[in-house]
């Protein structure tokens, strides 16, 4: 790859993270991509109906209550983000 | 190995339902989806049955449905979100009976994605726009419109995004004629990722926000956003905008926002309410737990409008709005009736809820009242200081009411489901049963049942009497024409007739003009108002005025086979003569000049009923005894001329012409088939060319053991036919196509249509001495369920190899066990506290069992008795253990004798998987396997959930760990332990010394046990990390097993592998060699995979016909029960993979989802053929089957032919 392809590609990369939220790059810390991880797994949990069925049958719930409950869990499934630092 | 699947019950359990006037007639209509499959329902106002009107498979999975109408229609539409990433719209086209895809808008990538719309749909309720959503960020509008020529149009999406928002629900709001409006409830999680304190995700704001879609500027704005209860979790649309024509508004507009323990009326700029939402009253009930609503339904009335809500208990309130204009009084609720925990809520404007149940059957009631005027206590937002709404953050004081059985609704209709099948077994237990059954056990929590079923179609017995000897046969006949109802009922007997009259009772009467002293061969209400009676010696034409013309058969013969129809009549003479009359105009019966002679001894003979504004019907049908049929033409110009002839197998035993409908082989009108049924039980089926005669695309299925009789009956005012034999079968027309099921009830020795008014689509039959009246209520339905009911959710069931008893465990976490409930209800009464019975003795079935915090459980061990349906004894589990797995071993150390062991854990938390300890519980058998005696209970470290019997020992998946155990006098003695499994045991499979082990995360592994050093070796895994939930061993080498996420495979080892290990007696070879891929030194190989869209929860491999092929049974957790059938030969691949190719191109998914993508949904499609997808080339237009046909170099008929003998040679079905 020429050093121009690859500036132009980097410039597009921005903007292809923003718009294509959970995609990785080379400076993803290790939360992020926990985090990342975690709320897709949470939303196919949702969005697939057997996976939500049987979830809620293990944990003898209804399916609306695991439903919610994984959604609530997407806000912060991995705990606060580690401390930066001040370096 | 190349498999073709094929689903034999497709899922039951319904996701999403919706409610409106599809087809445009007054009537309204429920549409559900099953997960990756649509159906139509159809509620009968008067009687109250739903009956399913079409199925289709969308070869995808749908994740919301909603209905919309446009402005001043009368139609409704249904939009599907799916994880195509496509926005569907569907019309229902009656005409068709089809579902016809309107629009299909691509949007994103396929697959149900974090940020790809799908999730979510609303509607505006004027249906001029809809919003269809993400889970995080995406959300798109579009608008709908109408063209010129009054087609439904659709816009360009409009974003409403909002990056890292993550979506909890959207609604429409009802704004009237203004600018549409939707209202989402979303969180921003930016801040607390950034913030490492954690505070910003402890203040984390739940915003209420609404989006305005500006129809003059084509552009959403956010219009509205604020701050509501952090626990909110579901929006419902309140009513509001005005009535052109009365000012009057119809509602204040806005949301009800439900909340945890709370709901909200919430409209910008406009003053909140508040109210709490009732709770049981019940001294196990935890008052700090948080309480949601799960479903709810808005219904518009004139002038007023209700909401009804449930609650995750199965709870519903009804919620009002008392309002004036646009401002909001107060906010009321009130509990109405308890039904079980919905997916989704439907009100039908004919006063019926559906209930759409998550787990277990579906209901549909029908409201006796609202609610109105009970003394039901009825909370107000105005009984509290701001309307509730003083503090938010403060929870308004606990509301109780008092349960009870249901008051406002009645069931009006229950649909079975089976979802969730938790474990299953195929075995052939009931007696005078030629084919297995399949046992499921199925359901959740309190609702749970223990199912038998079997391939066949229930039937409903209303009369069953004994007579006076045993009859040959039976009929029935009208008088005239014109009669409703059939008048006599004809039993014909070895030396006489005997004639029954039908009224208000059943008696016999003497004057009909029929002959009393001989037997009867036919019966047949002929011409206007004449009957007919055929007995060996001649032919009665007993007219109106009760005169009867006597046609006599010449001396030294008799008649030895006849058949009739409203004009015609041929009698077979014992001289192998046949005698033609027809009716002329007049009502005279006339002989034709001629007799036929057919060289050989007449056995059956049939003609069809006279087509409409016809004369007669062109074509004979005789069987003779030297193994041919013949068609006989009786067309005036070559009157009993052979037109063709088709040999057979063996001597027919009766035939039967009946023109019945097939939409695979016509589509428009009925076919003429010549059912043909041998002395040896098998029967053939073949067109007969309507314009030529002659015989074509012949298909045979073996019945029975007994020759067959066939009779033409009516079904659902159609023609059917009922063949008997060994076993009773039913050939009939639903939905457009054939079915033939066989019936379960007695053997019948004859059979016919019985018409009364109590019963207008019955069936009358002798079995011995017996009549028996009977109908066949469910059709289309393929399997028949019986029924016993369980205590908790059942998780796996084993056979005895001695006895007929299978050995269930039940397990339910969040449950107190009976024992422990009382001992705590005990320790409040010693504490002072006081309650009543009533709200303690609420039967669990129905109400459910109050909530416990998690790490309690409450289980049982069962016996149930298949074969009586009965539940024999309960073990119920203490000291909060929970069993998980169990297995029948035959300890060598006990000279083999059975015993059950048990795994059980005690204060089990699901996940993360944790416990205090583990038990094996070790119990003999007493009274031949009727009752248990507990022996010992071993204490292991965790989980115990997979057990199975090993040479004489019992290997266990404890955990991570799988072990061996002997039988010792106090406990299980662990003899050897392999501990490099990554997750959890969870399957275990064995022959020989060979252990296949699967994983929950880590696929299937190969272990061996090698004695003489006492190793437990792991020697082969799988590349690719699999979710493991069910396996079952297809021969030593290979097996087939289930993951999570609804993916079928087959793995194999290489024989040399095998071999190797199996020749190396001391394991110490596999103990030094490499692994591979940081695993086990060798891999097994993929064979097959397919994705099915259910998670499979058993698989099987058993023949499912007597003497038929093995194939491998699937259950899936939504419902399904399906096979993998292997292919015999290299030109079934090619031809049915060739087939697949074609109709993947012809018949494209409903919610626009590719169907090879689907199938290979996590991984790509491996050696499976999709016999579903297969099937639907019967639903094809003519022109496109022919067209498939030909690319292929065979008929329509060779194609339709090699389908149906793929399901039946393996299936039955």
């Amino acid at each position: 790859m020429s050093s121009e392809l690859r500036y132009t590609a980097n410039t597009q990369l921005e903007h292809l993270h923003a718009r294509y939220t959970g995609t990785g790059h080379a400076d993803l810390s290790k939360y992020d991509w926990l985090t990342h991880q975690h709320r897709d797994t949470l939303a196919s949990i949702v969005g697939h109906p057997t996976l939500s069925s049987f979830l809620a049958i293990a944990d003898s719930e209804a399916i609306g209550r695991v439903k919610f409950e994984m959604t609530e869990r997407m806000l912060q499934p991995c705990g606060p983000p580690p401390r930066k630092d001040d370096d | 190995m190349h498999l073709y699947n094929l689903t034999l019950q497709p899922p039951t359990a319904i996701t999403q339902a919706i409610v409106g006037n599809f087809s445009g007639a007054r009537q309204q209509e429920i549409i559900v989806s099953h997960g990756t499959r649509l159906e139509l329902l159809r509620p009968d106002v008067q009687t109250g049955k739903i009956s399913t009107v079409i199925a289709t498979d969308v070869f995808g999975s749908i994740r919301s449905l909603a209905a919309f109408r446009l402005t001043g229609g009368t139609k409704d539409y249904a939009i599907v979100g799916s994880d195509s990433g496509r926005i569907i719209i569907l019309d229902y086209d009656p005409k068709t009976s089809s579902f016809v895809k309107l629009h299909q808008e691509t949007y994103g990538k396929s697959g149900a994605r974090r940020i790809v719309p799908g999730q979510y749909l609303a509607t505006d309720p004027k249906g001029r726009s809809v919003m269809i959503s993400a889970m995080e960020k995406a959300k798109l509008v579009y608008i709908l419109n109408r063209d010129a020529a009054a087609n439904l149009t659709i816009s360009s999406p409009l974003e409403a995004h909002k990056n890292s928002a993550i979506i909890h629900h959207i609604v429409g709001l009802d704004v009237g004629f203004e600018n549409p409006m939707f209202a989402a409830l979303e969180v921003d999680y930016a801040e607390s990722d950034q913030d490492p304190t954690g505070d910003a995700f402890k203040n984390a704001e739940k915003m209420l926000t609404y989006y305005e879609l500006d129809l003059g500027l084509n552009h959403v704005v956010r219009k509205w956003s604020e701050p509501t209860d952090p626990r909110a979790n579901l929006l419902v649309q309140v009513p509001g905008g005005q009535l052109a024509s009365s000012e009057r508004f119809d509602g204040p507009s806005g949301v009800l926002v439900c909340c945890e323990n709370h709901i909200i009326y919430r409209h910008a700029d406009v003053p909140q309410h508040r109210v709490p939402i009732p709770r049981r009253r019940h001294p196990l009930e935890d008052l700090n737990r948080g309480l949601i609503i799960t479903a709810a339904v808005m219904h518009k009335m004139k002038g007023a409008f209700f909401f009804l809500l449930q609650s995750e208990d199965g709870d519903l309130y009804k919620v009002t709005i008392e309002h004036e204009d646009e401002e909001v009084k107060s906010l009321k609720i009130k509990y109405f009736d308890t039904v079980p925990v919905a997916s989704n809520l439907c009100i039908l404007k004919s006063g019926f809820l559906f209930v759409a149940s998550e787990f277990g059957n579906h209901y549909l009631y029908q409201f006796q009242k609202l609610g109105d005027d009970d003394d039901e206590p009825e909370f107000s937002s105005t009984s509290y200081p701001s309307f509730g709404m003083a503090d938010p953050s403060v929870p308004l004081p606990h509301a109780f009411f008092r349960l009870h059985p249901l008051d406002n609704l009645v069931v009006a209709d229950e649909l079975e489901s089976l979802d969730p099948i938790l474990d299953s077994k195929v075995m052939n237990l009931l007696p005078n049963s030629d084919t297995p059954q399949i046992f499921a056990a199925c359901g959740r929590g309190a609702r749970s049942t223990f199912r038998t079923l079997r391939h066949g179609l229930e039937v409903e017995e209303s009369v069953s009497s004994d007579l006076p000897g045993i009859p040959n046969a039976v009929w029935t006949t009208k008088r005239t024409e014109d009669d409703p109802f059939d008048s006599y009922i004809i039993l014909s007997f070895v030396n006489g007739t005997l004639v029954l009259s039908i009224g208000e009772t059943i008696e016999e009467v003497q004057d009909t003009g029929f002959l009393s002293s001989a037997p009867t061969l036919a019966v047949q209400q002929i011409g206007a108002d004449a009957l007919l009676q055929v007995h060996p010696h001649g032919i009665r034409h007993v007219l109106a005025d009760r005169r009867v013309n006597e046609w006599r058969v010449p001396q030294g013969k008799t008649i030895v086979s006849a058949t009739t129809n409203k004009r015609q009549v041929v009698v077979a003479l014992s001289s192998a003569e046949l005698v033609y009359f027809e009716l002329d105009l007049d009502g005279q019966l006339n002989e034709y000049q001629d007799r036929k002679a057919m060289g050989s001894t007449v056995l059956a003979l049939s003609i069809g009923d006279v087509p409409e504004g016809r004369q007669r019907t062109p074509y004979l049908a005789v069987g003779c005894e030297d193994q041919t049929v013949r068609i006989i033409s009786l067309d005036p110009e070559t009157t009993l001329e052979t037109i063709s002839l088709q040999a057979l197998t063996a001597p027919p035993s009766a035939i039967c012409i009946a023109d019945m409908l097939d939409a695979s082989i016509n589509k428009s009108q009925p076919t003429m088939f010549v059912n043909i049924g041998l002395q040896n039980g098998v029967l053939l089926r073949t067109v007969l060319d309507p314009i030529n005669g002659q015989l074509t695309d012949t298909r045979t299925r073996f019945l029975g053991t007994r020759p067959i009789k066939l009779v033409r009956v009516q079904i659902q005012r159609n023609p059917g036919i009922l063949a008997l034999s060994s076993r009773s079968w039913l050939n009939y027309t639903h939905q457009n196509l054939m079915h033939f099921t066989p019936l379960i009830y007695d053997n019948l020795d004859y059979a016919w249509s019985f018409s009364a008014e109590l019963s207008p689509e019955g069936l009358i039959g002798i079995a011995g001495s017996v009549l028996r009246i009977f109908q066949v209520p469910k059709l289309g339905t393929k399997l028949k369920q019986d029924s016993i009911p369980l205590s908790y959710t059942p998780r796996k069931f084993i056979t005895h190899p001695g006895n007929n008893y299978f050995y269930l465990i039940e397990g339910d976490h969040r449950t107190l066990g009976e024992e422990a409930a009382s001992t705590k209800l005990d320790e409040f009464r010693r504490q002072g506290k006081s309650f009543d019975d009533g709200e303690i003795n609420i039967p669990p079935e129905v109400f459910g069992r109050p909530k416990a915090p998690a790490g309690t459980w409450a289980s049982c061990i069962r016996i149930i008795d298949p074969v009586e349906a009965k539940t024999v004894a309960v073990i119920p589990m203490d000291s909060n253990e929970a069993a998980f797995s169990l297995a029948i071993v035959p300890f060598s150390a006990r000279n083999g004798e059975l015993h059950l062991v048990v795994g059980t854990a005690a204060d089990t938390i699901v996940s993360p998987r944790s416990c205090t300890s583990g038990y094996l519980r070790t119990y003999k058998f007493t009274n031949e396997g009727a009752g248990l005696e507990f022996q010992h209970k071993t204490e292991v470290d965790d989980v115990p959930l997979a057990l199975l019997a090993f040479q004489g020992r019992l290997v266990a998946g404890v955990g991570k760990a799988l072990r061996i155990y002997d039988i010792g006098k106090k406990k299980l003695l662990r003899k050897v332990e392999n501990k490099t499994f990554s997750s959890a045991i969870v399957t275990l499979s064995t022959q020989g010394s060979r252990i296949i082990v699967g994983d929950m995360q880590e696929s299937i592994q190969f272990a061996v046990y090698k004695p003489p050093e006492n190793r437990l070796l792991v020697f082969a895994d799988d590349s690719q990390p699999r979710w493991i939930t069910a396996s079952s061993m297809v021969d030593y080498n290979t097996i087939v097993a289930g993951d999570r996420f609804g993916n079928i495979f087959v793995n194999r080892l290489d024989p040399k592998v095998s071999e190797q290990v199996d020749d190396d007696p001391t394991g110490a070879g596999i103990l030094h060699e490499k692994g591979i891929l940081m695993g086990a030194p060798h891999k097994t190989k993929m064979l097959a995979h397919f994705h099915l869209g259910d998670l499979v929860t058993s698989i099987h491999k058993v023949s499912l016909v007597a003497g038929g092929r093995e194939v491998l049974m699937y259950t899936g957790l939504h419902g399904t029960i399906g096979i993998l059938v292997p292919f015999v030969s290299k030109e079934d691949v090619d031809f049915i993979s060739t087939l697949e190719q074609h109709m993947r191109t012809e018949q494209s998914s409903l919610v626009g989802r590719d169907q090879l993508s689907w199938r290979g949904y996590y991984a790509p499609v491996k050696a499976v053929v999709d016999g579903d997808l297969c099937e639907t080339y019967a639903r094809l237009p003519a022109a496109k089957q022919s067209s498939i046909a030909g690319e292929l170099d065979r008929t329509v008929g060779e194609v339709l032919k090699k389908l149906e003998q793929l399901r039946v040679t393996t299936s039955g079905f």
